[in-house]
């Protein structure tokens, strides 16, 4: 297993210890407190998963699930819905395969969030990432809002080594978009990663802004593979999903890159998103360096976040590797 | 606007008991469900939201209630009074030292939770209120934090401390202190950079900063958007660092912000403000009531009293002069024109709205209906208008609207349908108008003929 693997798995643990503590805690008493599968069971649980942010609807929808397997297998004891459930959650989680794609292709990948989620942060560590597989990277800064973002993004460039277009304070982020797509063409750049500003997703202009940088990509390459990601920090409670889907229906959603799980965040607002949206999380952000973004694994994450077989799981991670 | 969904779940709910003239043990049981699946959809922390349930549920199903005249009032006041104690009843203000000794305030937070933003928003406002701030930059950690302090300090004018990032922030907090006292400021705001509450180097780079200088506020930024965690965030800053408030931001989101609600629940710690917007402006203090007032959809008319004193300047005789015609309908074209201007230095129709008691619920339909677009149309077949056809409507033949649809770019058939709702609104006043003698002058004479003069 390589050190990097590994670290990223113990912090995303570690970041999720408190996480599994405070659910898995509740859950294991659930499942063993109750006697028998009765409406109290179900109402310990539906709060459980509610304290985890999973939300009032994703959670009904997880327990009449639950119910429903639970009615047609004929199982009595609670103990036995724990897995029923961690599975059920797991396949929800599912990353499709395609899914990462733009990587080996000629791609136009625009992140937008509110404010403060991590979007520069992100285009930073994306950078790296791509450019240390080989990619050719721009980074395109359509931030032109927020004070100093075209800095902070300028030093992230630099740490991945890879060209930055833009970053005046006040310019139009249109037009950065626009000579960012030209610029991206002409130098023969694989994947062209687009910074935008921070925007709450109830600020009409705002969202036009973006709608019409969105069209700009369309227009001026269409032959370039898209990508949206939104991101969205992990510690959002159901806000998450309205601005899921108010981003969406401006620049329609690719993916999801949840931020700030290294804390006791619970994360669990991307379930509810994968279950209402079914927009897939696809990047998971766990600390501060440039590795600390990793893609997203639905076993991985359902797994730390219940406490499932630690152990073999990693077991199965190391022969996959050195294969 | 926050809370908007919540407002109308509640309302909701609450249309339902009123409707019955008795309540039963099983009808408040209902309703408080609804109560609760709807603060848990804001966010409310889980465990403050069956607290909470638990003590309406304690208070409304007691005799006196249940048998009262207006059972459902006295739950819809139960749940408010229950609110406003859960936010804390008071509205807290920033305690500063006496005279010239001079005031830290310490800002914390999590990454992105608007810190630099909100240091510098609370800088302006300590400046309107004539203190003199010293912002000081220890964020060392993150690109160009300190690049965005000078800027945004740039903006509302005060002056900005920084060492580079080569030095401690302890360090850093401890000469800007002593440069302060040396400069005549009083009030030091560290901007400290965002850290998670389990990041035990972190929190004890705090300890550390307020080991080595006296500081006599700190601030927790919290996001409102913030879900369940809040609390544990706000429990892990009060135990390690020690926190005396705290600051909500992106309240103008539309999150029904929950954290707001939970907080201070948990750690006992006043809300001081709330951060609404984009602006270096933006920074209101907090009001438990109100709030919970709008939460209830019970309207938060003090807020609009409050921004209509601040964001009009009226003239106080012109405005009364205009109450005065409104009550004999004579409210004219002009008069129109100036309610538009109030209203829009009032933050539009929708802002208005949404804080009239009674509109909560509506209005977000409102908002659909009433596109802001079209009462620019409006304007613009009044500003097309010659000075005299604005003071007398009378004057407005065919030729006239025919010139006046051309100017306004639109159809005559709308200036005809305008200028017939104007009028239709003009009777109405002056029906109005003979009764109500106690409104007075100021905006209400305005804001009154400005409701009325909607001709939708």
């Amino acid at each position: 297993m390589s050190e990097e693997k590994k670290g990223f798995f113990t912090r995303l643990k570690e970041g999720l210890t408190k996480t599994r503590n405070n659910i898995v805690r509740g859950i294991d008493s659930v499942f063993s407190g109750f006697s028998s599968i009765d409406d109290d069971f179900y109402e310990e649980l539906e709060e459980i998963l509610i304290m985890g942010d999973i939300g009032v609807n994703a959670t009904a929808s997880i327990i009449g699930r639950l119910k429903e397997q639970v009615r047609e297998r004929h199982i009595k004891e609670p103990a036995d819905c724990k897995q029923l459930l961690v599975d059920s959650i797991r396949e929800q989680m599912r990353v499709d395969e395609t899914a990462y794609d733009f990587e080996h292709r000629q791609s136009v990948i625009m992140v937008i969030g509110v404010n403060g989620v991590g979007k520069t942060t992100s285009v930073g560590k994306l950078a790296g990432k791509l450019k240390a597989q080989g990619s050719k990277v721009l980074i395109a800064a359509a931030d032109t809002f927020r004070a100093a973002a075209g800095e902070q993004l300028a030093e992230w460039a630099r740490r991945a080594d890879v060209p930055m277009i833009g970053g005046t304070e006040g310019a139009d982020p249109a037009s950065v978009v626009y000579d960012a797509v030209s610029a991206a063409k002409a130098r023969g750049v694989d994947v062209l990663l687009i910074d935008t500003a921070g925007r709450l997703h109830n600020k009409k202009n705002l969202m036009e802004e973006l709608r019409k940088m969105n069209r700009i990509i369309d227009a001026q390459f269409p032959d370039a593979h898209r990508e949206n990601l939104i991101v969205l920090d992990g510690t959002t409670g159901q806000n998450a999903l309205v601005q899921a889907r108010e981003f969406g229906d401006v620049a329609s959603l690719t993916g999801i890159v949840l931020t700030k799980m290294d804390g006791t965040a619970k994360g669990g607002i991307a379930v509810a998103i994968q279950s209402e949206l079914n927009v897939p999380v696809k990047y998971i952000g766990v600390g501060e360096s440039i590795d600390d973004l990793q893609k997203f694994d639905p076993d991985e994450f359902v797994n730390a976040l219940f406490d499932v077989n630690m152990e073999e799981e990693q077991d199965g991670r190391t022969n996959v590797d050195s294969e | 606007m926050a809370f908007e969904s919540l407002t109308d779940k509640l309302q909701n709910v609450f249309k339902n008991l009123r409707s019955k003239g008795r309540l039963t043990e099983e009808d408040v049981k209902a309703a408080l469900k609804e109560v609760k699946m709807a603060l848990l959809e804001a966010d409310v922390n889980f465990k403050v939201v069956k607290q909470f349930v638990k003590a309406v549920e304690e208070r409304a199903i007691g005799q006196d209630v249940m048998n009262g005249l207006n059972p459902g009032q006295m739950v819809i006041k139960i749940v408010n009074e229950e609110m406003i104690a859960l936010m804390g009843s008071e509205t807290t203000e920033i305690a500063m030292q006496p005279g010239k000794s001079v005031t830290v305030i310490l800002m914390a937070g999590l990454q992105g939770a608007g810190k630099t933003t909100a240091t510098a928003k609370l800088a302006g406002k300590l400046k309107q209120k004539g203190k003199k701030s010293l912002l000081v930059a220890c964020d060392i950690y993150r690109p160009a934090a300190v690049e965005q302090l000078h800027v945004n300090g740039g903006k509302v004018d005060v002056e900005v401390f920084d060492m580079g990032t080569d030095h401690k922030p302890a360090q850093i907090a401890e000469e800007a202190v002593r440069y302060a006292e040396k400069n005549g400021h009083n009030v030091v705001i560290l901007d400290t950079a965002g850290r998670l509450h389990v990041d035990e180097d972190m929190m004890a780079e705090l300890q550390e900063i307020k080991r080595l200088v006296s500081v006599h506020q700190t601030l927790l930024v919290v996001d409102a958007m913030t879900g369940q965690d809040a609390v544990n965030v706000a429990k892990e800053f009060d135990d390690k660092v020690g926190i005396d408030g705290v600051v909500l931001s992106k309240m103008d989101g539309d999150t029904r912000g929950g954290a707001a609600l939970s907080i201070k629940a948990v750690t006992g710690k006043p809300i001081l403000f709330v951060s609404m917007g984009e602006k270096l402006s933006d920074l209101e203090q907090f009001y438990p009531e109100r709030m919970a007032n709008r939460i209830l959809g019970m309207g938060d008319v003090l807020s609009l009293i409050e921004k209509a004193q601040e964001s009009i300047d009226i003239d106080e005789d012109k405005s009364r002069e205009m109450a005065g015609r409104m009550k004999k309908g004579k409210f004219d074209f002009e008069d129109y024109l100036e309610s538009m201007k109030q209203m829009r230095n009032m933050g539009g129709l929708s802002s208005i709205l949404s804080m009239l008691p009674g509109m909560g619920v509506k209005a977000g339909d409102l908002e659909s209906l009433i596109d802001e677009k079209q009462l620019k149309h409006m304007e613009a077949i009044v500003l097309s208008m010659t000075q005299e056809e604005r003071r007398n409507p009378k004057l407005l033949n065919p030729r006239r609207k025919h010139r006046i649809a051309n100017g306004a770019g639109v159809d005559i058939a709308d200036v005809n349908r305008f200028i017939k709702q104007f009028e239709q609104s003009q009777k109405l006043m002056k029906q109005m108008g003979g009764g109500k003698g106690k409104r007075r002058g100021g905006m209400f004479g305005g804001f009154g003929g400005m409701k009325g003069g909607f001709p939708f």
